[in-house]
């Protein structure tokens, strides 16, 4: 398969050549959050708060990586399911959160906030955990360390394997994907 | 009687963990090896092919499949003849369990239900017991994670929706669960007992090897056509689209009461870590 190379920050210029269905290799920095930080993020917002990181251009995976062998970056570290984080990301791409990464299908909420703020759905392989590791070349945790796995993590990235699924022009890879091969 | 230490029961339960979580069986491999060559679509092919790295990584690098590393389900065949000594048996296999997810560096993924707190140790495991015949005890630790695991059901179904209503049942199991429990994944049925066997006989039936058919040849083949629907849904690897959405499918049988048809379906990935030993 062909494949596009983008890094982080994400310029509107590289989200608008992002059609789904493409395989890119993402390198750069992305921060983990899943359930648990998700919640604090938007209990911050709530309180009027700043969040714990600056997330304008930024790229937000979900996922609560196993813990890193002595002398290793991290851990195996694959995306959590996304729809659970439904609720707060629209929220987040209205503050100018460009990219998500994660697995399974978003709420039309998400689709839309996609669309209307320009950002991008990628999937990366649920189960890959190890696979995903080795493209991990840095990790730290920067916020709630105390949530252990569900600590928020700037992970430096080369060459990360990812698909898009939701781009800004309203395509949606499980949909098309599993209709053109429905019998 | 046989007399079986506790501290036995509690490194076998640590090993087994351990080894399901870096190991990939071969049997699950080679479905792999096999859906690879089966899939149709491109990116669907991609997906798996990742996979199959993925495994091998795991294997050679010490790196677990997945960072979801389950609740630690273990199922104990216990043999009548035999006589657990040094302690309690179900502290063993916490104990086990304990160790295990700590030094196989594993993700301790069990919390309180509303708190969300993290036990911190992965423990309590899920335990399944069994008395049999004989002086011995078999132990299969299936550490199950979580995505996969959302998509599973009991219903009680009408006798009178009989297979078709099995049938539809798991299919809209599969559709709604769509990209969410990581296809290509496989699917355990349980029909009949009661509510909660109907449960248990689904997780039973992920224990069953990939490719074996039921004994019973109707039920062996009533497997196959759920398969075949199954995969002509479209959802495909990681719901990207494609024809292999499910590697196998198994069902697990018992007589019912009358007036019931109980089913359940459980969902298990394609990182189907499974590993078990006989003491």
């Amino acid at each position: 398969m062909e494949i596009k190379r983008i890094t982080t920050p994400l310029e509107d210029s590289v989200i608008e050549g992002l059609k789904a269905g493409q395989k890119v290799f993402l390198s750069g920095f992305i921060y983990t959050a899943r359930d648990a930080a998700h919640k604090r993020f938007i209990d911050a917002l709530e309180k009027g708060e700043k969040l714990p990181l600056d997330i304008k251009r930024q790229i937000i995976y979900y996922c609560g990586p196993s813990p890193a062998r002595p002398g290793r970056v991290i851990g195996a570290c694959g995306p959590t399911t996304s729809s659970r984080m439904d609720a707060y990301a629209p929220r987040l791409a209205s503050l100018g959160l460009k990219g998500m990464i994660g697995k399974g299908k978003r709420s039309q909420a998400v689709k839309d906030a996609i669309k209307e703020h320009k950002a991008i759905y990628f999937g990366a392989t649920g189960g890959a955990g190890a696979l995903l590791s080795k493209s991990v070349t840095s990790c730290e945790v920067i916020a709630y360390e105390e949530l252990g796995p569900e600590a928020v993590r700037r992970l430096e990235v080369k060459d990360m394997p990812l698909f898009v699924i939701n781009d800004i022009y309203g395509n949606d890879l499980y949909e098309t994907g599993t209709q053109h091969y429905k019998k | 009687m046989r007399e079986i230490h506790i501290n036995e029961i509690v490194s076998a339960i640590e090993k087994l963990f351990i080894d399901a979580n870096y190991n990939l069986s071969d049997n699950v491999f080679d479905a792999l090896n096999k859906a690879v060559e089966k899939e149709i679509s491109p990116v669907g092919k991609e997906v798996i092919k990742e996979l199959i790295i993925n495994a091998n990584l795991a294997r050679e690098e010490h790196i677990p499949i997945c960072q979801d590393t389950g609740l630690a389900v273990t199922f104990m065949e216990i043999g009548q003849d035999v006589h657990i000594v040094g302690g309690s048996l179900a502290d063993a296999v916490a104990e086990g369990v304990r160790r295990g997810y700590k030094s196989g560096y594993l993700r301790k993924s069990c919390c309180d239900p509303f708190t969300r707190k993290n036990t911190g140790d992965n423990t309590p495991p899920i335990l399944h017991t069994k008395i049999v015949s004989g002086d011995k005890v078999k132990i299969v630790a299936l550490p199950k994670g979580g995505g996969s695991e959302n998509y599973g059901e009991v219903r009680m179904l009408v006798p009178s929706q009989g297979k078709d209503g099995i049938k539809s049942f798991v299919l809209d199991m599969v559709t709604k669960g769509g990209p969410n429990p990581c296809p290509p994944i496989i699917v355990g049925v349980g029909i009949g007992g009661n509510f909660e066997t109907s449960a248990l006989l689904s997780k039973e039936a992920l224990m069953v090897p990939l490719g074996e058919r039921s004994n019973d040849p109707a039920i062996a083949a009533f497997e196959l056509e759920i398969l075949d629907e199954i995969n002509k849904t479209g959802i495909g690897p990681q719901g990207y689209g494609g024809t292999v959405t499910a590697m196998d499918v198994h069902i697990k049988m018992m007589p019912c009461h009358i007036a019931s048809l109980p089913a359940a379906v459980n969902i298990q990935c394609h990182a189907h870590r499974i590993k078990e030993i006989t003491i």
